[in-house]
């Protein structure tokens, strides 16, 4: 659905969604990086289990929620990349240890 | 997924019935403005009054309650959803039979409403905990469960004082302070906030009549009948309860009847929604059905309901995760102060009127854990014209001796 602009010569960044390698951009948020990835990175929500893929992009609706390097329930939007980092889809809610 | 659609189908079609009734309110009120008489008049539409006028309405009674606003103070909305029994009544063993009643009422409650109304209040009566940390407070919880227990004519509780070593076979996640105790098998939960509506929703399938925005400023009797004065008009009834919590204490003497309030203020923090951890709930913590974790329960003297004092959710989220040190990664997502029905000695207040016959006041702190007995109990009661001495006898405000009372419950 998304497409990179071939203009955009950012260096690239290597994550990891679900132990998958992924090159993202440096300045990607989470969220964009997902939406670029064009894998299904719909998270399912808490009490109804409804998929959701973000929305807002600007951190109000809270429908990006992701786990990110082991720390449930983080806005994806709002946390820029980083090398080597680890995105888990979250199903549900979080899991109170992490 | 179907199942959630198709009961949106079904509230759907209540509102048409509810509107349908709405179109014939004209008919209800002649040219004057004067409404028809019902059999009961509820003055209070919070979780008590609603739970009173739903058991009307179950025993086939005509019935209006009579509501504030949306904005009304209302504790029914600002409640930590127990249906607890240990550590009440000390000081009126009578109490402790009231409890243990509404606590064993409770799943025909639960399960008349789901019935009715297809909504399912996730009541969960596996039993409580209140955990101690350190070996002051183990020693402080032994003690009152010892006099709990000693009480003559109370109802036997069945609590126990555990160790941390068995706490944890029921809690596992507890932290390395919690030095135990005490257990009730017959404390539990529910979700409050759903019960309130689903009495509402009862309320249109039993035809009872739900007046907002009527708060009522006299009350006089003539004829045998009761007439409230609101901004909206007289309603009339045969029967009045008073259920308006701590306004009662100003609606009750309008018809020689006495309550005497003393309300006090809440304040509640709540997480973000977490996978289900904690099995059982806890006089101060316990996790929704919908996964939030709600951190409990302050109580203090003042009334103001509109700012938080953080020094005081600190101290309980602080002990919170001591409780429970996993806690402490969670995000709070909100908290919140709301002000406590509160009679001035702490325990109910059920009364009927020497001079005004057919006149009942209903006062209680613990409106979610006695919504039960007030659905099935004071309801028939109040249908059938009295209130029973042996039943609730000690729950008249002649207690008080027309004089105030130190609060000593417990809350």
């Amino acid at each position: 659905m998304f497409k990179r602009s071939e203009q955009d010569k950012r260096p690239p960044v290597e994550i990891f969604v679900d132990g998958t390698a992924i090159t993202a951009q440096q300045g990607d948020t989470v969220s964009a990086a997902l939406l670029a990835s064009g894998r299904d990175v719909r998270r399912s929500t808490a009490v109804s289990g409804a998929p959701r893929l973000p929305y807002c992009m600007m951190g109000v609706c809270f429908d990006c929620l992701v786990t990110i390097d082991g720390v449930g329930n983080r806005q994806g939007c709002l946390v820029p990349v980083a090398e080597g980092m680890q995105i888990e889809i979250q199903k549900g809610k979080r899991e109170i240890g992490r | 997924m179907s199942k959630a659609f198709s009961s949106e189908v079904d509230a759907g079609s209540r509102e048409e019935n509810a509107s349908k009734q709405e179109s014939e309110v004209p008919f209800r009120f002649n040219r004057n403005g004067a409404s028809r008489e019902y059999d009961v008049a509820v003055v209070g539409g919070g979780l008590l009054g609603s739970a009173i006028a739903w058991g009307l309405g179950r025993l086939g009674k005509s019935v209006a309650v009579l509501d504030e606003g949306d904005i009304t103070k209302r504790a029914s909305r600002a409640n930590f959803a127990l249906v607890w029994v240990q550590s009440k009544g000390l000081g009126m063993p009578a109490y402790t039979v009231w409890t243990v009643q509404a606590s064993q009422a409770w799943g025909r409650l639960a399960s008349e409403l789901k019935q009715q109304t297809g909504l399912d209040v996730s009541l969960q009566q596996n039993g409580g905990f209140h955990l101690t940390l350190g070996e002051d407070e183990f020693g402080q919880r032994a003690e009152l469960v010892k006099r709990m227990h000693n009480q003559t004519g109370a109802a036997d509780y069945k609590m126990e004082m555990l160790p941390a070593s068995e706490v944890k076979k029921a809690l596992p996640l507890i932290g390395p302070e919690v030095s135990g105790g005490s257990f009730c098998p017959l404390d539990g939960h529910v979700n409050s906030l759903r019960t309130f509506r689903a009495f509402h929703t009862g309320f249109k399938a039993f035809g009872i009549d739900y007046l907002p925005e009527r708060a009522v400023s006299a009350i006089s009797k003539s004829g045998g009948e009761f007439r409230l004065t609101t901004p909206q008009g007289e309603v009339r009834a045969s029967k009045i309860v008073l259920a308006a919590g701590n306004a009662n204490q100003t609606l009750a003497p309008m018809v020689g009847l006495y309550a005497p309030m003393g309300p006090t203020r809440g304040q509640i923090v709540v997480t973000e929604r977490t996978m289900p951890f904690l099995p059982h709930p806890l006089t101060t913590i316990r996790q929704t059905d919908e996964g939030t974790v709600m951190i409990g329960d302050s109580k203090e003297d003042e009334l103001d309901d509109r700012a938080l004092k953080h020094s005081v959710s600190a101290v309980m989220a602080d002990r919170a995760q001591r409780m429970f040190p996993h806690l402490a990664r969670l995000n709070v997502i909100r908290s919140w102060a709301g002000i406590r029905v509160m009679p001035q000695d702490g325990f109910p207040i059920y009364d009927q009127s020497e001079t005004h016959p057919g006149a009942f006041v209903a006062c209680c702190h613990s409106g979610v854990t006695l919504a039960s007995n007030h659905a099935f109990e004071i309801a028939r009661m109040v249908a059938q014209g009295a209130l029973e001495p042996e039943l609730v006898g000690a729950f008249s405000a002649s207690r008080f001796g027309g004089a105030g009372a130190a609060n000593d419950s417990g809350y």
